[in-house]
């Protein structure tokens, strides 16, 4: 149990001259939520798109369940049970929000190559999309389009076809982004629960909601993490309120 | 939805109507302008899956048309000749029989955009469209230089090729025949479209990412695609050579590329009958404008501009109003 889920080693990546990750080490134990905060431009959006597979780091190795990933692809990633959800949404907008869900069903099944049955009258496919649209609170829009909804029931969208998925861990950028003061209450109770089921890397301007929610917290600045350590420890930490909270503190 | 089909059943009934009429009046040229509209608006169906569902805007699909219209040629001439095309390794004889040449047609438009797909497919936007014209232009110039099978000249075929139990002579038979494979291919592309791999095949159209995430591979959804798309495409090109008993390379020119596109297009992309309501319209601007003027085109032009312009939902569009999708 104490192995941990993900683990990042020694990972960097340079555009040019910036570098967006400088040596960072993480990892992700069973159980927890890992919050990464950072100001604007840390490179925490680069970091999660190494981890996902979107990105290939210059240097460093990535670790998913024991499994040396470093080389492999998105894909081979998210079927290796990484459940990831974007912090600009993206989804198929065209779609129903159920067909979004569905797919995300289907992509657990591993097999898309039916080319006669009616997706959409697959009851095991239609059961694992209702229930998480459903566990995310979508499940009454469920037949609606996509590209009508609103910015935060997009973002729980997101959520819920990461659910679909039933991965082992998962990567959230910014999942309470246009939620809301109720939604995001509500979403903070939901990660609350989930991190029982598989442990969230969870990236998250919220502040309020970082330090209710993580059990870690690492903090990222240009590009390299200057401290890891729970709520108290990085709020007493006198390099994090420099770098980072000590403006709002001495203000 | 509802409507959409309704229009659809209409336009399908439509197409089966006008030749049963032409055949009571006995007007034969309509009949064949029929089965024109029925292989063309089956070409277009093939591309929609590519273009429509997929996404993959192909300027190369005239290589499965041509290459659909090269394999009735090469077996029909065989066959005429009594000559086998080889002999080793095992012997292969020509064959003026309908399902042969189709299972030939299809098997080799699979091959061949199986080949162009997975190369082609490795880019997108601008240099997808580039480089499946590209392998288009490489066939087109393989055939006007195979003197073998006429060049430049095309091939003449004397005699339509036999479908067990019709008399394929008959230009209502041959569009009975044309019209049941269109049908069948409206079926499948119905099918297809709700199906599992549709679904997938349309979000990779919509979001790369999002397919990604949920770990479907965008490249196999596509390559598939292109390897079903173009098998149809082909089939139309071997009941087009048919209908002309000529093939000449003409059929794996970018124009006819480019004429696919349109008729895809002008009913509207991703619309299961667009391409049959885009042949129709196409035959039929060629039909009435083009006694007119040689210069016909200018007035499908400007209609396409319009449709691009001004109605992004095509011809079915119009009627139907927009939505729908897959």
């Amino acid at each position: 149990m104490t192995n941990p889920v993900l683990k990042v080693e020694n990972l960097s990546k340079s555009f040019g001259a910036l570098k967006a990750s400088n040596d960072v080490s993480l990892d992700l134990r069973p159980g927890e939520i890992h919050a990464l905060i950072g100001p604007n431009g840390a490179g925490k959006s680069t970091l999660i798109k190494q981890i996902s597979g979107g990105l290939r780091p210059d240097a460093g190795r990535i670790e998913v369940l024991g499994r040396d990933v470093t080389v492999l692809d998105t894909v081979a990633r998210a079927r290796m049970g990484l459940g990831r959800t974007f912090q600009i949404s993206s989804l198929a907008m065209e779609f129903s929000v159920l067909q979004n869900a569905v797919l995300g069903a289907l992509g657990a099944r591993g097999r898309a190559f039916g080319l006669f049955r009616n997706v959409m009258r697959d009851a095991a496919l239609l059961e694992t999309a209702h229930d998480a649209l459903s566990r995310v609170g979508l499940q009454d829009v469920a037949q609606q389009r996509t590209a009508d909804l609103s910015h935060g029931q997009r973002r729980q969208l997101e959520v819920a076809v990461a659910l679909t998925l039933k991965p082992r861990l998962f990567l959230m950028d910014e999942p309470m982004a246009g939620l809301g003061a109720s939604g995001s209450k509500e979403l903070t109770g939901f990660l609350d629960a989930l991190r029982q089921e598989a442990p969230i890397l969870l990236v998250e301007p919220d502040m309020d909601a970082v330090f209710a929610l993580a059990d870690r917290i690492s903090v990222l600045v240009y590009g390299a993490v200057i401290a890891t350590g729970t709520a108290d420890e990085i709020r007493n930490n006198p390099e994090v309120r420099r770098a980072y909270l000590g403006e709002e503190e001495l203000a | 939805m509802g409507r959409e089909r309704l229009f659809n059943a209409a336009m399908l009934l439509a197409l089966l109507a006008v030749p049963l009429l032409a055949w009571g009046l006995q007007e034969p040229f309509i009949i064949t302008l029929a089965t024109k509209v029925a292989i063309l608006a089956l070409a277009g169906v093939g591309l929609n899956i590519a273009l429509g569902l997929g996404g993959l805007v192909s300027l190369g699909h005239a290589a499965f048309f041509g290459i659909g219209g090269y394999a009735m040629g090469t077996l029909a001439s065989h066959a005429q000749n009594y000559e086998p095309l080889f002999s080793w390794p095992f012997l292969f004889e020509g064959s003026n029989q309908m399902p042969l040449i189709w299972l030939t047609a299809v098997l080799a438009s699979a091959s061949g955009a199986l080949v162009i797909g997975a190369l082609s497919l490795r880019t997108s936007g601008v240099y997808f469209i580039m480089i499946t014209l590209a392998f288009c232009q490489m066939l087109y110039y393989f055939a006007i230089s195979w003197s073998a099978y006429g060049g430049e000249d095309g091939l003449s075929i004397w005699v339509r090729n036999e479908m067990p139990g019709l008399n394929t002579l008959d230009p209502i038979q041959f569009f009975a025949v044309a019209f049941g494979v269109l049908c069948l291919a409206l079926w499948f592309s119905a099918r297809l479209a709700r199906s599992a791999f549709g679904l997938a095949l349309s979000a990779a159209r919509q979001s790369e990412e999002r397919v990604e995430t949920v770990g479907l591979a965008p490249f196999k959804l596509r390559l598939v695609a292109f390897v079903i798309s173009g098998p149809i495409t082909g089939l139309a090109g071997a009941l087009f050579a048919d209908l002309n008993r000529f093939v000449s390379p003409t059929m794996l020119s970018w124009h006819t590329s480019g004429e696919i596109m349109i008729f895809v297009i002008l009913g509207g992309v991703g619309r299961l009958y667009g391409p049959l309501v885009g042949a129709a319209v196409y035959i039929l601007l060629e039909h009435l404008l083009g006694g007119i003027s040689e210069y016909w085109q200018i007035f499908l032009g400007l209609l396409l501009l319009g449709m691009v312009l001004f109605a992004r939902g095509g011809l079915i569009g119009a009627p139907v109003g927009s939505g729908g999708g897959a």
